[in-house]
């Protein structure tokens, strides 16, 4: 480990993503202005070793390629990432290979990622064999680790297994059993548990949870914000491409301060029937992040917002009834 | 009085492909008041969705049912299609899982409204036009919308139309399976909050059936826990919560995370349901139990009232007193 312990692992400011979008065959001949969607718009967030952030908003927010343009899966149109004090933003894919096996990811959906031909040990093992890490029998032994990292125990059950024959949780071990395989020091887990049955991901999650407290960075991409309130350390709230609040999970959750995130916790459903309350809805739909609105981007639907609102592109600072130093919000009325 | 809606002994097997059958539903009974909300619990495979396709007589060829399913006291699976398809739409209707996604791509989102209107012979024309307008503005749609297609729509939107053409033909009971399941939580609690709507303004019964227990809890008032084809327990929503009578209840809570329960402890249930086609000896969940006993692999437990209007099929409640907990 090439850092010391309190310097972050991950150093994300100011990221922008942009996707073109099709004008059409009738939009180009007629010479309409290129369109882009701005899925990542000036990002900013840090990640420590034995953390886990949560990066929770709605579809369309941003999140998922903040998280691809960490990992430089998709390519970044302005913006800085430090990883482990190593800028990522300018390296060729060359240069970049080193430290690839140091970032990993976990995907949603465990009937896709797998590949249903390869045995769970072939699954697991590939990694390995694409950086040319160790003998075969290191190899075997690093596999073994995985599975049992996973808890896939013990390990001689599932290697010579395929991908139909386990249950969804179990394929969710398999594919984080083949995420830490080189040993990485990030772990991007994205929706981790959204495709499995409710009784099984308390499990998966649980295995996350184990990896930070042994020192793995963890970005946990998620659109459920009970999950994030459980088992995060830190919070960051997206909207439109921006991080609009963050702050520790405990403070964001029950001090929110962000109209958008008040909004967001007050819909999520409680467990006990008898702490029913009043939603407040937010009406009509996030607007496209091709036409991002001037001004704060949340004020058409913001309860709060003035006529300032339409004008300001709010910072985020900390605001006037934080309980928590760490704790930051993009809102002038807060 | 009777219930609107009452399931009794349903069972539904299928034939598989390869040989052999698939016992899906395992005597299931069921009941829902008129205007009441009722929630259908289980995670995937516990034949939750395949119980409600039963009510609406939409079963697959390869499938055979047997006991009652009554609406209104007439057991509408005695003559089969001819006895449901009657009350199909025009009493009880349905939101399929996905059904946002089922929308034919090249008709008009009002067309696709209206042909149960028409088929149903309950408006045509320039009258049929006039009630999909309706409904849609009903459903928080602004009717002009009615000449777009499907891909104009988002996805909250899609959902309101297909839950606009579930209740054009005037049912008294909405059975709404996973009906906010792919939304995003704030275009979730719209749809929930629609659903309440139309629930209070047309006297429906809405059977919302769901894995997400939060939902339930803050939607309805009773509910059923199904479990390897079987109801668990059943009772109001504040006894499953506060008094479950069916570790399965209990454990399925405590998996699941709660916004504000930051200190508590969220729980997996180890292993995974059984397979159904085989036979089932005890009970389906004694493998995962974390309370199972001697007579649980060898004796079915039946379901028992445990208290009022609260059943739970589990042997703890052979020797617990009535109120006890699980």
């Amino acid at each position: 480990m090439s850092t010391n312990g309190s310097a972050p692992l991950l150093q994300v400011e100011g990221l922008v993503a942009r996707y073109p979008v099709s004008r059409g065959v009738v939009g180009a001949l007629r010479r309409e202005p290129k369109l882009r969607v701005h899925a990542v718009d000036g990002v900013s967030f840090s990640l420590r070793r034995g953390e886990m952030l949560a990066l929770v908003g709605e579809s369309g927010c941003g999140k998922t390629s903040t998280a691809q343009s960490v990992l430089r899966l998709i390519d970044i149109d302005g913006g800085s990432i430090q990883f482990d004090g190593t800028e990522l933003s300018g390296l060729s894919p060359r240069a970049l290979r080193p430290l690839r096996r140091r970032m990993q990811i976990v995907y949603q959906d465990p009937y896709e990622s797998l590949d249903p031909r390869f045995r769970v040990g072939a699954t697991i093992e590939e990694p390995l064999q694409v950086h040319g890490v160790g003998s075969r029998s290191e190899r075997s032994d690093e596999v073994r680790r995985a599975l049992e990292l996973a808890g896939l125990t013990p390990p001689e059950l599932y290697v010579d297994r395929y991908p139909h024959e386990l249950s969804g949780g179990q394929r969710q071990r398999v594919a984080i059993a083949a995420s830490l395989v080189l040993h990485p020091d990030l772990l991007v887990a994205d929706e981790p548990v959204s495709m499995l049955d409710v009784s099984v991901r308390a499990g998966i999650l649980a295995i996350l949870d184990e990896l930070r407290d042994n020192g793995l960075a963890v970005l946990m991409i998620t659109h459920d914000l009970s999950t994030a309130a459980h088992y995060a350390d830190r919070i960051a709230v997206m909207y439109l491409g921006r991080i609009v609040e963050e702050g520790p999970a405990h403070e964001v959750v029950e001090n929110p301060q962000h109209p958008y995130t008040r909004a967001l916790l007050s819909v999520v459903p409680k467990r006990d029937p008898r702490e029913r309350s009043t939603p407040q809805i937010l009406r009509g739909e996030t607007p496209n992040s091709i036409h991002i609105p001037v001004g704060c981007r949340f004020h058409p639907r913001c309860p709060l917002a003035i006529e300032e609102c339409k004008a300001v592109d709010p910072e985020l600072r900390r605001p006037a009834a934080a309980t928590d130093p760490a704790h930051r919000a993009a809102c002038i009325r807060v | 009085m009777s219930a609107l809606l009452e399931v009794e002994g349903l069972n539904v097997w299928f034939d598989l492909a390869g040989g052999g059958e698939l016992h899906a539903v395992r005597g299931v009974d069921v009941q829902v008041d008129a205007g009441e909300r009722f929630g259908l619990v289980g995670e995937s495979g516990c034949g939750k969705t395949t119980a409600m396709l039963t009510i609406m007589g939409l079963l697959p060829p390869n499938a055979s049912v047997a006991g009652e399913v009554r609406l209104a006291g007439e057991n509408i699976l005695a003559r089969g299609e001819e006895s449901v398809s009657p009350h199909r739409w025009n009493d009880v209707a349905m939101v399929f899982q996905g059904a946002m996604n089922a929308f034919n791509p090249v008709k008009t989102v009002g067309s696709q409204i209206e042909e149960p209107l028409r088929l149903h012979g309950i408006a045509e024309g320039r009258a049929a036009r006039r009630q999909v307008a309706e409904l849609l503005e009903r459903v928080g749609i602004p009717s002009d919308r009615a000449a777009r297609y499907p891909h104009e729509f988002s996805g909250g939107m899609r959902q309101r139309a297909a839950i606009a053409m579930a209740i054009a033909c005037g049912p008294k009971i909405l059975l709404a399976d996973e009906p906010t399941t792919a939304l995003d939580v704030m275009v979730q609690a719209q749809i929930l909050e629609l659903l309440l709507s139309l629930a209070e303004d047309f006297e429906l019964a809405l059977v919302l059936v769901t894995h997400d227990l939060p939902v339930v809890a803050q939607v309805c008032d009773r509910a059923a826990v199904m479990y390897a084809g079987e109801v668990a327990e059943a009772g109001s929503i504040d006894a499953l919560f506060h008094t479950p009578r069916h570790p399965y209840t209990r454990m399925l809570f405590a998996a699941t995370p709660d916004l504000h329960a930051g200190g508590e402890r969220v729980v997996s249930i180890p292993g995974a349901p059984p397979r159904l086609d085989r036979p089932l000896v005890g009970c389906p969940f004694h493998p995962r139990c974390d309370s199972r006993f001697e007579p649980c692999p060898t004796v079915t437990p039946l379901l028992k009232v445990v208290g009022e209007g609260h059943v739970a099929a589990c042997h703890l409640n052979d020797h617990v007193r009535e109120g006890a907990l699980v």
